[in-house]
């Protein structure tokens, strides 16, 4: 019945007539968003183009929407490097082995805090929540990591100290209270215990959540630089993200940029070229503009759930 | 948060986890990895918060290194980078909340009222989808699109006959310069909650005030922004919350170790990296750390309790 009546409301809007101003306005937010939106695509474009430009096509007229003169000689130079599939395998280890170890913890500790008997849940949420209020900072953490547990130049150090997310188990435990009490109940009665109702029949029903917060842990295992930068030396090379690797070169471009123009000439050298900068990119990040169209729907779930109240 | 429990019957915490340990023991066991990994990596730190008291010393530990009482608060708030660094983060934050939340809201009703379904679904996909390119990628681009020779942008204003600006050597035009990039990165992304707002308000409201002769920029004016509201002020309260907290993946990845930037792009995240990589006064560093710590925790407990006061609805816990 609703349904009809916001069907009549949809076929009055459209016969209501425009005004004028309204009609200004209308093209206000077609011309607002449209600029908004190129602005936010052309830098994609860019890389993309001058990754696929000749060098020095790319010295002498810089970066353009369209390549001036085509050449895939800056992939050859990653396919060859060895820092980039080597970087490629510890990013892909720890995001996969990451988002695992972190679906589990979390969907274990959410589900418990979503039970309704389960008595300690509030004290559980605030032991938590209070993590988000107050932490350690940056120095207390860097030394528990150094001196206490010794994780640096290791590959788990990339992993460990990012399992847990407080927010991403609110959320998850959000996705949880959604499902109908009866369902674990008429489960208990015949006898399942806890850990096989959450395995067996909770998560099958809650799929769109694991997708949700699974996403959100894979993104940042994917983007991770952070924890190389503060814990892996360069002795240990071979544990080096994607992201870290762009952010090194990013900071010998910066380097150079600083150096007065003698010494950039000694170090131009060691340079990586404009072309194989943007190749690492596009290689780089290529994987999640590719999946973006398919996993969009989930992080505007995720968020939509995140403004509901826990 | 549920603290309504707690308080009610306070005391019967410990009384709560036997009964659950008693009767529900395989939930407590659900609970164990997620409390283990808590009590290692976000509590056992603040252990080492002590060495804000201390002159820490590598080679004899925590707890062998001498007490120096308040030294490392008192060295660090007599410096030049106390109110350096404590008003960058303050404004570059302030600027970025209000920038992001008025651009989202902007974009959240231009897609609301686009009457196309396949242009609304395609703009939107490309406005969200710079939120999840890393800083250390945006940060490359640019260097791209900002370089003085052969930049992009450089060559659009010399094309136009116009100055060149030296980005890397101006600190003044850095806060706009990274309020835009912050627009750029999460306007499009923070349009997504004001968004499913619009979508579940109520329509037939809409058409009401439509068929009395309303024009769409007073039904904006007079319906979409007002029960916007509520959900403005939720999130900005929490983004006040974090204004002690600098974006250090954006501006270590940006600025960083350009030291003519600092002027106006140091904040307190990338001041203490700094302090902890470069010097070797620890000590200090977690002094400043906690220092932060602490601001923090009394801007969000502050800000919460304030919205509690105007809006009860709104308030986080």
């Amino acid at each position: 019945m609703a349904k009809q009546i916001s069907e009549q409301a949809m076929a009055a809007k459209s016969k209501i007539k425009m005004t004028p101003a309204d009609r200004v306005l209308n093209g206000f937010f077609y011309l607002f968003i449209t600029v908004f939106a190129v602005i936010c695509l052309i830098p994609f474009i860019l890389v993309v183009s001058s990754s696929l430009t000749q060098e020095q096509a790319l010295t002498t007229y810089g970066y353009s929407l369209w390549p001036k003169e085509f050449s895939l000689d800056a992939y050859k130079l990653v396919m060859v490097s060895a820092d980039i599939p080597n970087a490629y395998l510890v990013t892909i280890f720890i995001t996969i082995g990451g988002t695992v170890l972190s679906m589990l913890f979390t969907c274990a500790v959410s589900y418990a805090l979503s039970v309704k008997n389960f008595k300690s849940r509030s004290v559980l949420a605030l032991f938590i929540y209070f993590t988000m209020l107050f932490n350690g900072g940056l120095v207390a953490t860097y030394l528990l990591i150094t001196k206490t547990l010794v994780l640096q130049n290791t590959i788990w150090v990339l992993i460990f100290p990012s399992i847990c997310n407080a927010w991403n188990i609110l959320l998850m435990r959000n996705f949880f209270n959604g499902i109908p009490d009866s369902l674990a109940e008429s489960a208990k009665i015949d006898g399942a215990n806890d850990i096989v109702i959450l395995f067996k029949i909770i998560l099958p029903i809650s799929l769109p959540g694991i997708a949700t917060i699974g996403l959100f842990y894979a993104l940042s295992y994917w983007n991770e630089w952070y924890k190389c930068l503060l814990y892996i030396d360069s002795s240990h090379s071979q544990y080096y993200t994607l992201q870290y690797l762009i952010q090194r070169i990013l900071r010998q471009v910066n380097y150079a940029a600083n150096q007065p123009a003698e010494a950039v000439g000694l170090s131009a050298v060691s340079l990586p070229t404009y072309a194989y900068r943007m190749a690492t990119i596009v290689v780089s990040t290529g994987p999640i503009i590719l999946l973006y169209p398919f996993l969009q729907k989930y992080f505007v779930q995720g968020l939509t759930v995140g403004s509901v109240k826990g | 948060m549920k603290s309504k429990h707690t308080t009610k019957k306070r005391g019967g915490v410990l009384e709560g986890i036997r009964y659950d340990i008693k009767h529900n023991p395989y939930l407590c066991l659900l609970c164990l990895p997620a409390i283990i990994w808590f009590c290692i990596f976000a509590y056992s730190p603040l252990v080492y918060l002590l060495a804000a008291f201390k002159k820490y010393q590598a080679t004899k530990g925590l707890w062998g290194s001498d007490w120096v009482g308040l030294k490392n608060f008192e060295a660090f708030f007599g410096s030049d980078a106390f109110f350096r660094v404590t008003f960058n983060t303050i404004f570059l934050n302030a600027l970025f909340i209000v920038a992001t939340m008025f651009f989202s809201i902007l974009i959240a009703i231009a897609l609301s009222e686009v009457g196309n379904r396949l242009f609304k679904k395609v703009t939107q996909s490309v406005v969200i989808l710079p939120h999840f390119i890393s800083w250390t990628v945006i940060a490359l681009l640019c260097e791209a699109l900002l370089k003085t020779q052969n930049g992009f942008i450089n060559n659009i204003l010399v094309s136009f006959g116009m100055e060149k600006i030296n980005f890397y050597q101006d600190a003044s035009v850095w806060p706009v310069l990274l309020t835009v990039l912050r627009i750029w990165q999460g306007a499009g992304y923070g349009s997504i909650v004001y968004l499913a707002t619009i979508a579940g308000l109520d329509q037939e409201m809409f058409e009401a005030a439509r068929v009395d002769g309303a024009t769409r920029g007073q039904c904006i004016r007079y319906l979409t922004l007002p029960l916007l509201k509520s959900t403005a002020v939720m999130l900005f309260i929490m983004n006040i919350g974090k204004i002690f907290n600098g974006d250090f993946g954006m501006i270590y990845n940006l600025v960083g170790t350009n030291s003519m930037l600092y002027r106006t792009t140091d904040v307190i995240d990338t001041y203490v990296y700094r302090m902890l990589v470069e010097s070797t006064n620890i000590g200090q560093s977690a002094a400043v750390s906690l220092y932060q710590s602490i601001m923090g925790f009394v801007i969000v407990m502050a800000s919460n309790a304030l919205t509690k006061k105007l809006d009860p609805d709104s308030a986080l816990f």
